[in-house]
């Protein structure tokens, strides 16, 4: 299958071994990866701090960038979440029904990474090797926006090595929400010093989800406090074969 | 310590409360306070989660009562004259409040026209938004609280933070604490056994003296006129039946239309509000009784708008109308189990309060409330009408910003914007981030970089948290150099 890498902003200049980790497992499974130059970001922060009119042009942009794609894959499920709850709507503000079509059209072709892995391919067992005690936290909007349920539970515990340990009340939120996080940063991280006791009570040494959003809150937390433990994105896990390759 | 005391004790108000954000970072620091509200909210998540798991239609009852309360919103004209007429049929009065004042006005003259000095209440989210106790006790108006909940609150000069458990942020050995200094009872123990005994004793005197009952409503039934109040105490029944007069304050959002409609609301209430799958009191009561032996000779109901029709007017705000006061997504909120619910300004805390509040102020006061959430959707998740807290909060969000105007924040969102709109742009963007931050990166002891501090608003991440420098290579720059 050809396979459109939709990486997003925050991946593409900040966690680019996510990216390198989705190529690597895609291309493992035998698909064509390809990456549309002209993309940037989605617009979901500009939408949710209240700049719904700076989102905009983003989504036409997303359009233009994407259309015609086999399948879409984005390693972020917040931004899938954006795509998926708010692009209908911002189409049908800008009354542009082309538009409203070419969403219509492309939206059931984008896929958050595991959900692609896991419903489109119908995988669990992608070839990994992560010979390491791991947790899982469910970030809010793959969890509730998505439905990804136990979906990137069951690609882990097909990882070999791998040692998953649950996180305790894994369905809340760590405390990030984009702005939230400066806007609120006293709340977010009395959020984030509840997240960071349950990682550390599983003693794991890594703690994985499908965003690396989520991820980076909550290593920072987790390096300040010199703790040792450290994130990784789904995607690098999957990726991983133990040096084999 | 004394900004603590005082938010609690001075009257929830949106038009003179400090922003969220201020009010939130001086209540993090209760210890005590928050280990109240994690563990009080975590029990009722957790017997909410019970109830509503045996329900195999659960989702579909969602849905009937997501249809059920659109349906009544957009005929709400027609449906709050039947209840009127039917009400007025069956021996009640109806007086229209267009705002808070008018509604405490009204109270006070129908208080005084009964003759009495004193009135009982049964707890009541809508007189705590109007702030009636304080107009009662200014017109010379004794209003005793029977909820064991408003009565901690009141005897403890205290403010509600929950809607459905309004002391939720007290303990007992502090509930304790209250009763013996108001109540005089030097030797009272602390098991819940010893805490109701004193309560009732304290209450029954006022249920047997006082001669008017002041009350909320959790229903107002169009099509018979009947007024339903829900209750798990029974306190709620007592002033319903003992006072001669009973005087009735409501929102105008509170009315259904038929008696059967309460079919889906009466199951959905209690099992989110308190986990239980029925309320141990449900009571509707219709006028007065014709031939004068039972129950109150006169009752009104004070029908309140208090700009709930400007809630109504906006399309995508109006959902927020359809809330039937469960507080189950204030249990559910990662946020409000960090503040509990003083630090929203407002008797409305929690997400709905985080949508409601500003609305009902208009958009004047408030501001910061649409953007105290993480927008995790825990709250949309478990609301049993299916009101999406999360779309609507984003869309108070836009109506700030929109009246905000020129900020620093909507230059750089402009800006960003702006960046985003070019594949150029935004490289260059990221080449200027990382020459940006080299001043601020320093290398940890495995050689990497990171960010321990960060200037202005952007220091409210570092506060508590690294930030991982940039790397020196994109993801787009990484698969250029692969295709050549």
């Amino acid at each position: 299958m050809r396979v459109a890498l939709f990486i997003t902003c925050y991946n593409d200049t900040l966690f680019p071994e996510t990216g390198k980790a989705v190529v690597r497992v895609l291309e493992r499974l035998g698909h064509t990866v390809e990456f549309p130059a002209g993309q940037t970001c989605c617009g979901q922060m500009h939408y949710n701090t209240g700049y719904q009119a700076e989102a905009m042009p983003l989504l036409e942009r997303f359009v233009a960038q994407f259309r015609g794609a086999e399948a879409v894959v984005v390693p972020s499920s917040s931004c899938v979440a954006m795509m998926r709850d708010h692009y209908p709507m911002m189409a049908e503000h800008l009354k542009d029904e082309k538009l409203k079509a070419e969403v219509a059209e492309l939206l059931p072709k984008v896929f958050e990474f595991s959900e692609f892995l896991t419903k489109r391919l119908g995988l669990e067992d992608v070839g990994a090797f992560y010979p390491h005690r791991v947790t899982y936290h469910a970030s809010c909007h793959g969890l509730r926006n998505l439905g990804l349920g136990d979906g990137p539970l069951r690609l882990l515990k097909a990882v070999r090595g791998i040692d998953l340990v649950e996180l305790e009340r894994v369905e809340e939120c760590c405390g990030f929400g984009g702005t939230f996080a400066v806007k609120n940063a006293e709340v977010s991280s009395a959020m984030l010093a509840d997240k960071t006791r349950a990682v550390l009570n599983t003693r794991a040494e890594a703690c994985t989800a499908c965003d690396n959003s989520c991820l980076m809150h909550i290593q920072g937390s987790l390096h300040r406090q010199r703790t040792g433990v450290h994130t990784v994105h789904l995607a690098e896990i999957l990726a991983s074969d133990g040096g084999a390759a | 310590m004394s900004e603590l005391v005082q938010l609690g004790h001075k009257p929830l108000d949106p038009r003179t409360a400090p922003s969220f954000p201020k009010a939130a970072r001086a209540l993090v620091g209760d210890t005590q306070m928050r280990k109240n509200v994690r563990h009080a909210t975590n029990v009722i998540q957790g017997k909410r989660a019970k109830v509503v798991q045996e329900m195999p239609d659960w989702q579909q009852l969602r849905e009937a009562g997501r249809r059920l309360r659109e349906h009544t919103m957009a005929n709400l004209d027609v449906y709050l004259e039947r209840f009127e007429k039917n009400f007025t049929a069956a021996g009640g009065t109806v007086h229209w409040a267009k705002d808070a004042e008018e509604a405490r006005r009204i109270v006070i003259g129908l208080v005084k026209a009964s003759g009495s000095d004193e009135v009982i209440k049964i707890k009541s989210m809508t007189t705590e938004e109007i702030q009636l106790n304080k107009a009662l006790e200014g017109a010379g108006i004794r209003p005793y609280e029977t909820d064991l909940a408003e009565l901690i609150i009141q005897l403890g000069h205290d403010q509600p933070s929950h809607i459905v458990v309004p002391a939720l942020h007290k303990n007992r050995q502090q509930i304790r604490e209250i009763f013996k200094r108001e109540m005089n009872l030097p030797n009272l123990g602390d098991t819940p056994q010893d805490l109701a005994d004193a309560a009732r004793l304290f209450l029954r005197e006022k249920f047997l003296k006082v001669k008017t009952g002041v009350s909320g409503a959790n229903f107002l039934i169009a099509e018979t006129g009947g007024v339903c109040v829900v209750e798990s105490e029974g306190n709620g029944r007592m002033c319903l039946t003992l006072p001669e007069t009973l005087i009735t304050v409501a929102g105008i959002d509170k009315v259904v239309p038929r008696l059967q409609d309460l079919e889906v609301l009466l199951q959905v209430l209690p099992r989110s509000a308190t986990g239980e799958r029925m309320n141990p009191y449900n009571s509707i009561w219709t006028g007065v009784d014709p031939y004068g032996n039972d129950g109150p000779k006169a009752f009104h109901v004070v029908l309140m708008d208090n700009a709930r029709t400007a809630v109504l007017a906006d399309g995508e705000g109006r959902q927020t109308l359809n809330c039937i006061r469960c507080g189950a997504c204030q249990n559910a909120c990662p946020v409000y189990k960090q503040t509990g619910g003083h630090a929203y300004g407002s008797v409305y805390a929690g997400p709905i309060g985080a949508i409601l509040t500003p609305q009902l102020m208009e958009m004047e006061h408030a501001q910061t409330l649409p953007y105290a959430s993480s927008l995790c959707g825990a709250c949309y998740e478990v609301c049993p009408v299916k009101i999406n807290i999360p779309e609507v909060l984003v869309h108070l969000r836009s109506r700030v910003v929109e009246d905000a105007g020129l900020t620093a924040e909507s230059v750089a969102m402009k800006a960003m914007a702006m960046v985003f709109r070019s594949e150029k742009r935004f490289r260059a963007a990221q080449r200027l981030g990382r020459l940006a931050e080299g001043p601020l990166v320093r290398k940890d002891g495995n050689g990497d970089g990171w960010i321990g501090w960060m200037p202005g608003l952007l220091g409210g991440w570092t506060q508590v948290r690294d930030l991982q420098s940039m790397p020196k290579e994109t993801f787009r720059d990484w698969w250029e150099a692969r295709g050549r």
